[in-house]
């Protein structure tokens, strides 16, 4: 059985099969959505910081963009849901398209300055000037797309797209080009590999899959404000569960979403006070003894981890 | 090499500046097919350079490269590869995390513009390398990772093949393997430029010596015939040796 094969049955299947069962399960709707919006979103800083090693710390922008390209869609066209999600998409990746020239960036200065970026967009997008397109700081009331259960299953939609991109960046040799530029990008030009459009195609892809997650939690939260939506809080959890995981792999990032968010959410429901010093001492110690990601750990013994 | 072998690569009064630094001034020479083209000089007289130009890392500040009759001076790397050059790296840059194997699916996948690949196995079995095929580079020697780059660029079956210090570190078992290996690349009519300081080794494998000396060349020629030039000796041993 080819290996890509495997890696759909065995990992892409049971995910969606799991997630798509458990709202009949699961009283709590709301949190499993936020865990299949970050499992995309660890899956598109995977793609992004996993195959091409650009670290996204302003990843939320394209999330918030999307978020906001959503919303304007539904208010000033009264557009349907799907077709405003898809403008989501579109309107993350136009930005990825405008913020190409960071890519000349990298290490810490492209983190800097993904970040600068995000803010950038968050301040256009809450500036009062643009009320009338916007709502500019006011925030954003959506209540005629309002269904959660329809929006939950599209967030699955693409999460199962977006980790079988990630089963084919594993399985391709487009994915492999992509770590090649990561490693190394002279040795990788003199390879044949086009780095200059294989570093766009990634950050893209990424700016796609944040843009479609966006707009469908506008979908699901209908009501919200530019805080909320480029909060960097969504940066820093979508990178913080795909290192813990591992990058560079298609289970890394969900292992991490599924157990840092799990833990998350189990300590904020019983033992609140603690919440930070467990979480705090949790990441430090794996940033100290496990830079590589749980699934190093594994790797290590010689067991190939898809 | 005979006079009416045409090059597959001819270098025109070529200039490259760094800052106020010119590495290369005005440098001009040619490669055939089939030969071994041997660039030897001092440090620092432009020979790196030299193949950083023509290999597509460096855009040239003046003259032009011409291979296969088109000027491809300041062309992507990439670009060039698919044109049929490429090259080894004085200190090689493989693809650490990634095995030996996807090292070199990388180039045979991206590397070469139709006609049938070169066989991967027996690529790394060729430069010895079968039996670390599924490590990672990074857990290769030095010399095993000179092979990797060497494999890497063969993957993209180059027509004009830029070697720089391949043989630097090699023991001389291995430098006797590989030079072996050399010779036998040009006789496929593969068209090889070998910068080295290792002179035996030059005068092994090579055809015919190019000497640079401040970007531009001094001497063409044999280089049984470039040790008795007084100005190669000049700029080698300095200006009292030369009478």
């Amino acid at each position: 059985m080819p290996s890509a094969v495997k890696h759909v049955l065995l990992i892409l299947v049971p995910l969606i099969a799991v997630f798509a069962i458990l709202p009949g399960l699961y009283q709590n709707h709301l949190l499993l959505f936020n865990f299949v919006t970050f499992l995309i979103l660890a899956q598109g800083v995977n793609i992004i910081y996993g195959f091409t090693g650009y670290l996204p710390f302003g990843y939320v922008g394209f999330f918030g963009a999307g978020a906001y390209g959503f919303a304007v869609l539904v208010m000033h066209y009264q557009s349907p849901a799907i077709v405003a999600v898809l403008a989501a998409g579109l309107v993350a990746v136009l930005l990825g398209l405008l913020l190409t020239p960071l890519l000349r960036l990298s290490g810490a200065y492209f983190a800097i300055a993904n970040l600068a970026a995000s803010l950038a967009v968050l301040h256009l997008v809450a500036n009062p000037a643009l009320e009338s397109i916007t709502k500019g700081p006011y925030g954003v009331s959506l209540t005629g797309t309002f269904n959660p259960t329809y929006a939950y299953y599209a967030a699955l939609v693409v999460l199962a797209v977006t980790v079988g991109g990630v089963v084919f960046l594993k399985n391709s040799s487009f994915g492999l080009a992509l770590q090649a530029v990561r490693e190394d990008a002279v040795s990788a030009s003199m390879s044949g590999v086009n780095v200059v459009r294989m570093r766009i195609a990634a950050w893209l892809a990424s700016a796609l899959v944040a843009g479609l997650a966006g707009g469908i939690y506008a979908w699901y939260v209908s009501v919200f404000y530019p805080d909320n939506v480029f909060s960097g809080d969504f940066s820093i959890f979508a990178i913080v569960f795909a290192l813990f995981g591992g990058v560079a792999t298609i289970s890394g990032p969900i292992i991490g979403v599924l157990i840092l968010y799990g833990v998350y959410n189990l300590i904020g429901f019983t033992t609140p006070q603690y919440f930070q010093l467990i979480y705090g001492l949790l990441i430090m110690g794996l940033v100290l003894f496990l830079p590589a990601g749980l699934v190093s750990l594994a790797m290590r013994r010689g067991w190939n981890v898809p | 090499m005979s006079p009416d072998t045409k090059p597959v690569l001819s270098v025109r009064k070529l200039v490259k500046r760094f800052g106020g630094f010119v590495a290369l001034d005005g440098l001009s020479f040619h490669a055939a097919p089939g030969e071994v083209l041997g660039l030897v000089g001092p440090n620092g007289s432009g020979k790196t350079t030299a193949i950083n130009v023509i290999s597509g890392l460096y855009a040239p500040d003046g003259g032009e490269v011409v291979f296969d009759d088109v000027s491809i001076g300041g062309t992507a790397s990439h670009k060039l590869v698919h044109r049929g050059i490429n090259r080894t790296f004085q200190v090689p840059k493989p693809f650490m995390s990634l095995t030996v194997r996807e090292n070199v699916r990388v180039a045979l996948a991206y590397g070469h513009v139709g006609g049938t690949p070169p066989g991967l196995d027996a690529l790394l079995d060729e430069y010895r390398l079968a039996a670390v095929a599924d490590r990672p580079a990074a857990d290769l020697n030095s010399a095993q990772q000179k092979m990797l780059d060497l494999v890497r660029a063969l993957a993209t079956r180059p027509r004009l093949l830029l070697l720089d210090e391949l043989a630097a570190g090699l023991n001389p078992a291995e430098l006797d393997w590989i030079a072996e290996r050399i010779k036998q690349l040009a006789a496929s009519g593969m068209s090889i430029i070998v910068v080295e300081h290792l002179m035996g080794f030059i005068e092994h494998i090579t055809d015919r010596v190019i000497v640079l000396n401040a970007g531009k060349e001094i001497f063409e020629g044999k280089l049984a015939a470039a040790v008795k030039e007084p100005q190669v000796i000049e700029v080698f041993l300095g200006g009292e040796h030369a009478a």
